[in-house]
């Protein structure tokens, strides 16, 4: 048994404590993400320690904490980039431990990034097809032979494409090449671009950074929208506030890698460690 | 739709362009318009454009450098060599159509083959290490095929490595190459043959697995977290290209009665490479008038005599300096704009699709 199996074995048995906070609607059904004391080290640096959270079937949840908490970590840990060293992470009630990127993704877990990552030389509705990449397919043989098959999923894919550009309104902006958009709608394309994998949990990654107020309200109402259609899981992580409190229903605060608080907008709000992590100790301007 | 249409009709009239190059070139040589230097070389222009397209899919559009290419063309040139002789020998097929076709074929499955073998420890390196180990692999094989000799016995292929004591006539002599081989390649096989892979390399790039493919290379992280398998698209892009240089290879020793594998040392690989950066990488057309007009430059360049390779480098340059020069890359993306443009008012005319 190497020692990472030994850590994690040991780390399953113990209890996770249970106070999540699942919306009442998802309470009966198998949680779409739990983490049970999930962690990573990097040389002896605990990046992310104990990290237990559970998200309901189409819950909208928010992860924050001030700069260089871990929350970006979690997010890779939770898509594979990187693989634990200790705990568990389960999409569906499904274990992800030893899976790739890509069987994590097919298992139904998608995202966008914090420094956006689109295919730029690629054009919209290209990008939009790769998210697309597993849920209509035809194999290669086919596409060099222009199979009817071919002719069929390239329509089919055509048509779905539009269909998911249609939620942020971007349908005119098909044909352009993706890395010569404004930067707002970069961000659009990618949560576009990772709904079309058609997931269960949408991971998103500082969707509002660069945008005006006016844009972030308006992605606020999309993230709602898009739950409501879908009917899937988002997690996302923020720094702007009204956005987290306007649209999350459960939120997370992480600090240096720990959960240090979980509950609704107004707990979160309330919350004197939670208020300490982000402006420091009273204590000592009391002094 | 109508993106797939546009696609459909610019695929149409490239495929157009090259079928009345070929019928020119043809008839030239019917008149008797060509000169002999010229006309020997229209099957290695065939061959190098095939080169230089398959190379542009694993360079341009998988964006992986690779610097082995000609050990590729090595293999499906010697495979090919040895199937033709033994098909005539052995099985007594003498139609020249259906053995170079064979040949074709089965210098392009082995030297694919060999793309796969190597593909698997080379696809999970990145960058330059990448061009090392290709480069390394180019030098392999070249090595391995000049120690090898094949010969053919009352129907019997014999193989043997490092030692000419087989039974029969030596059909492949280790350093010495190949010996009297029947040419059997043609200028048509080579115009078919450049068809092929051009429909190959246009239709995997508009496809599905080309997608994916140019994914991978322009952000592996975000391809992967789409459900994209990266590895399996990069091995499907090199794999494809050591198949088509297979087969170019094979067309490429079937024009000599006699070749060497010093023949495709790493100048080959490097040549190669030069016409798919000069013609732009991930631009196909500029690969296939790029490795035109470089094959037929040397030729073109006879009147300098010992000057020839001289001016010849600096014609490279000067081109090199040119595409790459800001005001004239301008005023050719504003002349490919107005075309566009033509294009644009023709479909709105056409009716609303959308």
């Amino acid at each position: 048994m190497t020692e990472r199996q030994r850590k994690r074995s040991n780390t399953r048995m113990v209890p996770v404590p249970t106070n999540a906070i699942v919306p009442e609607r998802d309470v009966n059904a198998i949680p779409v993400l739990e983490t049970r004391h999930l962690g990573i080290e990097f040389g002896g640096l605990k990046a992310v320690e104990d990290f237990n959270l559970t998200i309901g079937r189409t819950e909208i949840a928010g992860l924050i904490g001030p700069n260089g908490a871990g929350k970006t970590t979690v997010f890779n840990l939770l898509t594979k980039v990187y693989e634990p060293t200790s705990g568990a992470v389960l999409i569906d009630g499904k274990d992800l431990h030893g899976m790739s990127i890509v069987q994590a993704s097919k298992l139904g877990i998608a995202r966008t990034f914090q420094n956006i990552r689109l295919f730029d030389k690629m054009t919209v509705e290209e990008n939009v097809r790769i998210g697309l990449h597993n849920q209509i397919k035809y194999d290669m043989f086919s596409g060099i032979l222009r199979l009817p098959r071919y002719w069929k999923q390239e329509k089919r894919q055509h048509e779905k494409a539009m269909e998911l550009l249609d939620i942020f309104g971007m349908q005119d902006l098909a044909d352009e090449v993706s890395g010569s958009l404004p930067y707002g709608v970069q961000r659009r394309l990618e949560i576009v671009r990772a709904l079309a994998t058609k997931p269960k949990l949408l991971l998103l990654d500082e969707p509002a950074a660069g945008m005006n107020p006016h844009e972030t309200e308006e992605l606020m109402e999309n993230i709602a929208k898009i739950r409501d259609k879908f009917q899937i899981a988002i997690l996302l992580i923020e720094h702007d506030m009204s956005l987290v409190m306007g649209v999350c229903e459960g939120i997370c605060v992480l600090n240096f890698g720990r959960v240090i608080a979980k509950g609704t907008a107004d707990e979160i709000q309330a919350n004197p460690m939670v208020i300490e992590a982000y402006l420091g100790k009273k204590k000592e301007a009391a002094k | 739709m109508r993106k797939m249409k546009r696609t459909t009709v610019d695929a149409i009239i490239s495929y157009g362009i090259v079928t009345i190059a070929f019928i020119i070139a043809q008839s030239m040589i019917n008149n008797g318009a060509m000169t002999r230097a010229l006309k020997g070389q229209m099957i290695p222009i065939c061959v190098y454009i095939v080169m230089a397209v398959s190379l542009n899919l694993v360079v341009g559009i998988s964006g992986e450098l690779s610097l082995g290419h000609a050990g590729f063309m090595s293999i499906g040139a010697f495979t090919g060599a040895i199937v033709s002789t033994w098909l005539l020998g052995a099985m007594n097929v003498q139609n020249t159509t259906v053995r170079l076709i064979t040949a074709l074929v089965s210098g392009g499955i082995l030297a694919g083959a060999a793309g796969a073998l190597i593909g698997i420890p080379v696809l999970r390196l990145r960058g330059d290490y990448l061009a090392i180990v290709t480069l390394a692999f180019g030098e392999i094989i070249r090595s391995i095929l000049n120690c090898l000799y094949f010969s053919l016995d009352n129907g019997q292929l014999y193989v043997s490595f490092n030692s000419p004591d087989i039974p029969g006539k030596l059909i492949v002599s280790g350093p010495a190459g190949t010996k009297a081989i029947k040419t059997i390649s043609t200028f048509p096989a080579g115009f078919v043959l450049i068809l092929i892979a051009l429909f190959v390399v246009l239709n995997l790039i508009n496809s599905r697995s080309g997608r994916a493919i140019m994914a991978s290379r322009d952000n592996r992280i975000a391809a992967e977290a789409m459900g994209v398998n990266v590895t399996k698209y990069k091995m499907m892009a090199f794999v494809t290209s050591a198949f088509l240089a297979g087969m170019a290879g094979a067309l490429y020793g079937l024009n000599f009665s006699t070749f060497t594998a010093a023949k495709f040392k790493f100048d080959t690989s490097i040549l190669v490479l030069v016409f798919v950066v000069l013609g732009g990488i991930g631009n196909i057309w500029g690969s296939v008038i790029a490795a035109t007009l470089l094959t037929v430059l040397p030729e073109l360049l006879r009147a300098f005599s010992d000057y020839r390779m001289l001016v010849y480098a600096i014609v490279l340059i000067l081109v090199m300096l040119a595409t790459n020069n800001p005001t004239i890359r301008s005023l050719i993306v504003r002349m490919k704009n107005s075309v566009q443009q033509k294009d644009g008012i023709h479909q709105a005319q056409g009716g609303t699709e959308r």
